[in-house]
């Protein structure tokens, strides 16, 4: 068995945001796309956390649709457990589905309003057919609410008699009720209060252990990621700017949009030290810059960066795409 | 006290539903000097945002304010009439809301939405609050104000619009800015800016703000003061490095420990079990007594009341009964 369980090889995805054909031809435009993931390549180890970080429009929640099969790649490989995925081939992806889950954000959306929470914890083992006979699902739902801190007098209860945190617990109920070995979490805790987001994050961990689970953990919250992840991926415009171990990428991050990144956190331990002002915005991602995305907001820019596009350069624990870091001026 | 600019005394506001009157905010008291940023904090649903509302009078209906006084300037305003508190809304007590998008009105420019702001609360010619709009805009970094001002709204990115509705929250030179989860619909990067451009503005004009938010991080930041709701209760209030380095409260403590933070060593979170109570059955005595780990006999029967300790105010018995000790 090998130590990998997920590997990501050159994920791109691009979206087709022309305009329709008569206002083209009239306003004389060409096609548009928009690279919303940039050769994306990283592997996730049995018993890990991979989280991506990012700020919104980076491209972390369509790598995670990717990684599930709810989106196909445009370009690149996905394999799961040394077996490629292929969305169009359904025997062959229903025998993977059954291995992975998803958690998503809200889980006021991610619930059927109209099912009772036992048919919707319930219902990735009908779907899979892991547990036959009635008696044998009740009991296992019974079990799995137990296991997320509910109670099984609330199977037959309505998602909307529940709170947000419990909803959650949920939805993470029903993620496990496949014996899945990897959950794709999008961002579980957003939508969360802080200390019902302490108290789901603690869970999830607690479970990791206890069934050995491995997760690809997706947030734009830098502490929320530092307390849950082994490995870090830093997500900029699409592409994979820096990968690390989760307490090295603290200590000490390499490319400048991770050190930009840390910097913006606000700073709860009141050292009072001044914060180095962030500049500039995400530029328009139909247009990005030419050479390094990242060179029009980069403190350490030369003309290498305007023209030319970095390839990952190793760094103590991982890489960093940065011609900076490439050339030990950082 | 003269440098007192805002004052919130028993600050109650009421629901009246089918099932009972609900009482979303019970009691709050604080003040708000001169020049001080006041942050306010709490969890969804315990009155953070209703505050707010209640200050610039814009509880919608049925909701109601059910007793206590709010003074401005010395001056009561939470029982004007409408036409008098609209004259002290936008020109003495202006808002930042959460989402810049909504708060701007997509079908008119920039322009014109901040020259009709100005023009409503200044005595100035279109021509002199066209020119002090672009002023505006240029103090809030928006970079080629003079050409974007003609822009509309969707033209901007959120965290241009946000700047821009900072600019329209300053157009009159208010007392007092109230700041509604200012930077929660940005990103991390962005709201480092939007932070920054606020309380530098502020503090330039001597202006007052409320800053609302769930983020500590924000708060520690930013504020010089801060008070921590539940359920609809001022659970403690003080400077933001006392409560942050060593809150008082139990529910302040939790909180504090709930936040994962970057330069935390251990792996666990501590976790306040259970969840603020619905404002439909709030416990008896302390509200956080169910969830409370130092809960003793007391805090189930008698309500406490925000008690001084420090440069703090408080509501918790623990501290009562230290006063009791220390008085023996």
């Amino acid at each position: 068995m090998s130590d990998v369980l997920l590997e990501v090889k050159n994920l791109t995805r691009t979206f087709d945001v022309s305009l329709p054909w008569l206002n083209r031809v009239i306003e004389r435009q060409d096609r548009q796309f928009l690279r919303a993931v940039d050769n994306v390549s990283f592997q996730i180890r049995r018993g890990e956390t991979f989280a991506l970080v990012g700020e919104s429009g980076s491209g972390k929640s369509t790598i995670a649709k990717m990684v599930v099969g709810l989106l196909p790649a445009s370009d690149g490989q996905i394999l799961f457990d040394g077996q490629a995925m292929d969305v169009n081939s359904s025997a062959a992806m229903t025998q993977l589905r059954s291995r992975f889950q998803m958690i998503f954000q809200s889980p006021f959306a991610s619930l059927n309003p109209r099912w009772r929470v036992r048919d919707v914890i319930a219902e990735p083992m009908k779907a899979f057919g892991t547990v036959d006979g009635k008696a044998a699902i009740d009991s296992r739902v019974d079990e799995l609410l137990d296991l997320v801190g509910l109670g099984a007098s609330d199977a037959g209860k309505f998602p909307h008699e529940f709170s947000g945190g419990q909803r959650q617990r949920i939805a993470i109920a029903r993620a496990l009720s496949s014996n899945p070995e990897f959950i794709v979490c999008d961002e579980p805790t957003s939508a969360l209060d802080v200390s019902v987001q302490a108290q789901i994050l603690n869970l999830m961990r607690d479970l990791q252990d206890e069934l050995g689970l491995t997760y690809l953990f997706i947030s734009h919250d830098l502490s929320v990621v530092r307390h849950m992840a082994n490995r870090i991926g830093v997500l900029y415009l699409g592409a994979l700017v820096e990968t690390a171990d989760g307490k090295e990428l603290f200590k000490a991050p390499r490319h400048p949009y991770t050190r930009m990144l840390l910097e913006a956190v606000p700073d709860l331990e009141m050292t009072g030290k001044e914060h180095s002002v962030v500049k500039g915005e995400i530029p328009n991602p139909i247009d990005p810059p030419p050479g390094c995305t990242f060179h029009p907001r980069c403190e350490f820019v030369a003309e290498r960066c305007r023209n030319d596009i970095p390839v990952p350069v190793p760094t103590p624990t991982g890489e960093a795409k940065c011609f900076a870091v490439e050339e030990g001026r950082i | 006290m003269d440098d007192v600019l805002l004052s919130v005394r028993d600050l109650v506001v009421q629901f009246p539903t089918r099932g009972g009157i609900l009482t979303a905010l019970d009691g709050i008291s604080f003040d708000i000097k001169r020049g001080e940023v006041l942050g306010v904090v709490g969890e969804s649903g315990a009155g953070k945002s209703m505050t707010g509302a209640a200050i610039i009078g814009l509880i919608e209906p049925p909701g109601r304010i059910g007793g206590g006084q709010i003074h401005l300037g010395g001056e009561r305003i939470d029982n004007l009439s409408m036409d008098d508190m609209r004259a002290i809304r936008g020109k003495r007590i202006a808002m930042v809301f959460q989402d810049p998008l909504t708060s701007l009105n997509p079908l008119f420019t920039i322009a014109e939405q901040l020259v009709e702001t100005i023009q409503t609360h200044l005595n100035v010619s279109a021509r002199e609050a066209r020119d002090r709009a672009i002023a505006l805009l240029d103090d809030v970094g928006i970079p080629a104000a003079s050409r974007r001002i003609d822009d509309y709204p969707h033209q901007f990115s959120g965290g241009m619009r946000q700047r821009v509705v900072i600019a329209l929250a300053l157009a009159a030179e208010p007392d007092l800015v109230i700041a509604d989860e200012p930077t929660t619909a940005l990103d991390v990067s962005v709201q480092a800016q939007i932070i920054d451009v606020l309380k530098r503005l502020c503090s330039e004009r001597g202006a007052s703000v409320m800053l609302i938010t769930h983020d500590m991080g924000v708060i520690a930041e930013t504020a010089d003061r801060v008070a921590v709701l539940y359920a609809g209760r001022l659970a403690e209030i003080g400077p933001v490095r006392d409560v942050i380095k060593d809150a008082l409260h139990p529910y302040t403590h939790g909180l504090m420990g709930s936040i994962p933070t970057l330069a935390q060593e251990d792996d666990r979170l501590v976790q306040i079990p259970g969840a603020m109570p619905r404002l439909t059955d709030i416990p008896d005595g302390c509200a956080f007594n169910p969830r409370c780990d130092r809960v003793f006999d007391r805090c189930r029967v008698e309500r406490p009341d925000p008690m001084p300790h420090g440069t703090r105010q408080v509501a918790c018995w623990l501290y009562d009964e230290q006063q009791i000790k220390a008085a023996e």
